[in-house]
């Protein structure tokens, strides 16, 4: 008696299954390992879409604040049971499937899109460590397994058989791959400034490599929002490019391409598909939090996956703030936006962040939290400056628009004749 | 028991990598067989991924998140596009019986001294940081991880010990972006 499951990671489930008799029962260790898979899955998966089905309800009711309108206030106080009847109307629907479709890709993309965005919850730090313990590849592993969503979004519009769909996810793949660049390069800056920033009295991290986000947590007794506010910021704008929400939302473009790569879904499929979709401001928002604001780290009282939430739902907020106040970008000022604004951006953080830690650091390589506040201060007005002088240089004649060509897919009366 | 430790050679470890293995040649297999182009496009991202699932039984895991930040985020969606700029993309092209023999001999040759080169080559292995004992004395500790820690070594190879060749790689790469945009660039 008195086995009980100390925290919610891999290894604690696994003790408590393992260790010995469970209600009398001897559990096997290849049974442990695949009751403590399913714990977690059914933890992570269900805590995911609880807050995703609250989220839904939070957002329309928010940008109904910001439109002066009501939203959705019919069902439940303040409307708040309305995601259970958006999911009853979703799935009770006919779910089609055109004739021109690839049947098989049609029915896997939407998949292909949800999972990544679930795993990487798996690997974020909630406590200790996170659900799968020390990841020793953390940011590389959400790095990689978000880049999974390009082929979902490219699947669903090419199986779809339409050409809004296939526009929608061609326009889509081009941005998704192009904002993946500062978004690595601004989680490069932030890498920088692990290993020299780890606190003296924390043992066990010497021997873990920077990309464990458990490290990333534990080094940031000063925010990384603070020090490198540049990485930040490029962070957030390529990751509101990434989940392709407002102002970068190309590819739905409701008023253009009927609404994109899921156009011909409808049904449960898309379901998953706004499910997904919804899911991603939280997803960004936790992986935000984790790198920039500190994850679960907050003074005593309040417990550090309380601070956790308050962050998470903190950021959310500016994203939907973001997503609520500003118009849609065109194509090619998006992709301009990447490559010669955030991508220089990112560039010249990363040997900012470098130089200043090659100067500042002290004997052991360790930077003092004296010098981070020293560094943010350096950091913030040349963060300020450099962004008013690429929006001065962005003004100049290389932004205007191009000149309309015709395209040979607008030529459409041609071949009714 | 702490897992990673003395999983080598266990029931889970082997049901694990048949699993991955079968689906990684059944895929394989599709790749070619199939007459889609974009669905042999799909099951090549299927082989990708069941690669970096072997990558991470060899406790490689640096390697399979590489693996799948690369092959499947970076080029599997250029072979997409690729596929996607070509004409006929459903009815694939008309194979050519004549050559498929010849070519099926050489690829299996070419994979017959590749394998054959794996098994006799002396491996320079490191032993004190990725040997299942050195392994097991870094995890034993405070670090109990599910994975192993390979990634210093490997940072230490690549931007220690084998540097130039690092950056020359990287160099090479420039260029050729810097040709290719030399290239298509409108006069």
């Amino acid at each position: 008696m008195g086995r009980w499951i100390v925290s919610l990671d891999f290894h604690s489930i696994y003790e408590f299954f393992a260790a010995g008799p469970v209600f009398g029962w001897d559990i096997p260790g290849w049974l442990a390992f695949g009751l403590t898979s399913f714990v977690l899955a059914l933890l992570v998966i269900n805590a995911l879409m609880i807050s995703t089905a609250l989220y839904t309800w939070f957002e329309r009711r928010t940008l109904g604040r910001f439109q002066v309108r009501l939203g959705p206030n019919r069902w439940g106080p303040f409307g708040i049971l309305q995601p259970i009847a958006d999911a009853i109307k979703l799935i009770t629907k006919e779910d089609t499937i055109p004739d021109e479709a690839d049947r098989p890709a049609f029915t896997i993309a939407p998949v292909l899109l949800m999972v990544p965005m679930l795993l990487v919850v798996a690997v974020i730090p909630l406590g200790k460590d996170s659900f799968l313990g020390r990841l020793n590849i953390g940011v590389l592993f959400i790095v990689g397994v978000t880049s999974v969503s390009t082929i979902a979004i490219f699947v669903g519009g090419w199986a779809s058989g339409n050409r809004y769909a296939m526009l929608g996810s061609m326009r889509g793949v081009a941005m998704l791959i192009s904002y993946e660049v500062p978004m690595a390069l601004a989680i490069a800056g932030v890498l920088l400034l692990v290993g020299p920033s780890l606190p003296a009295g924390s043992e066990g991290f010497a021997d873990v490599s920077s990309l464990a986000l458990s490290k990333i947590v534990e080094s940031q007794v000063l925010p990384f929002l603070l020090v490198t506010p540049l990485a930040f910021l490029v962070f957030a704008a390529a990751a509101t490019a990434e989940m392709s929400r407002t102002p970068f939302d190309q590819i739905e473009a409701e008023s253009e391409l009927g609404s994109g790569y899921h156009t011909e879904y409808s049904g449960a499929k898309f379901a998953v598909f706004q499910l997904a979709e919804f899911m991603a401001p939280i997803v960004t928002a936790v992986i935000i939090t984790t790198l920039f604001l500190g994850g679960t780290r907050g003074f005593d009282p309040v417990p550090g996956q309380a601070w956790f939430a308050l962050k998470v739902f903190a950021v959310v907020f500016l994203l939907l703030w973001v997503r609520a106040t500003w118009p849609r970008l065109r194509i090619d000022q998006i992709m301009g936006f990447a490559w010669k604004g955030l991508f220089a951006l990112s560039i010249f953080n990363l040997f900012l962040v470098a130089v200043e830690i090659e100067v500042f650091r002290g004997v052991g390589g360790e930077l003092s939290v004296d010098t981070l506040w020293i560094m943010a201060a350096i950091n913030w007005p040349v963060t300020l400056v450099s962004i008013g002088v690429l929006s001065l240089l962005a003004r100049g004649r290389h932004s205007r628009r191009p000149e309309p060509t015709p395209s040979p897919l607008a030529d459409m009366y041609a071949e009714a004749d | 028991m702490t897992l990673g430790q003395g999983t080598e050679g266990s029931l889970l470890v082997d049901v694990v990598f048949w699993t991955i293995a079968v689906s990684l040649i059944v895929a394989a297999i599709a790749v070619v067989q199939s007459k889609n182009l974009f669905r042999s496009a799909l099951f090549l991202i299927v082989s990708f991924i069941g690669v970096a699932g072997l990558f991470i039984l060899l406790r490689a895991e640096f390697l399979a998140a590489v693996q799948v930040l690369i092959y499947v985020g970076a080029v599997s969606v250029l072979i997409l596009f690729v596929i996607l700029m070509n004409r006929d993309v459903e009815t694939g092209s008309p194979s050519n019986s004549r050559v498929v023999v010849p070519v099926g001999i050489i690829a299996a040759l070419f994979g017959a001294v590749a394998i054959f080169v794996a098994l006799h080559t002396e491996w320079n292995m490191l032993e004190p940081a990725l040997s299942p004992g050195g392994a097991a004395a870094g995890m034993a500790g405070e670090v109990g991880g599910v994975f192993s820690n390979a990634i210093p070594v490997v940072a230490r190879l690549l931007i220690r010990d084998f540097v130039l060749p690092f950056e020359a790689a990287s160099v090479l790469l420039l260029t050729a972006i810097i040709g290719a945009l030399a290239l298509v660039r409108e006069r």
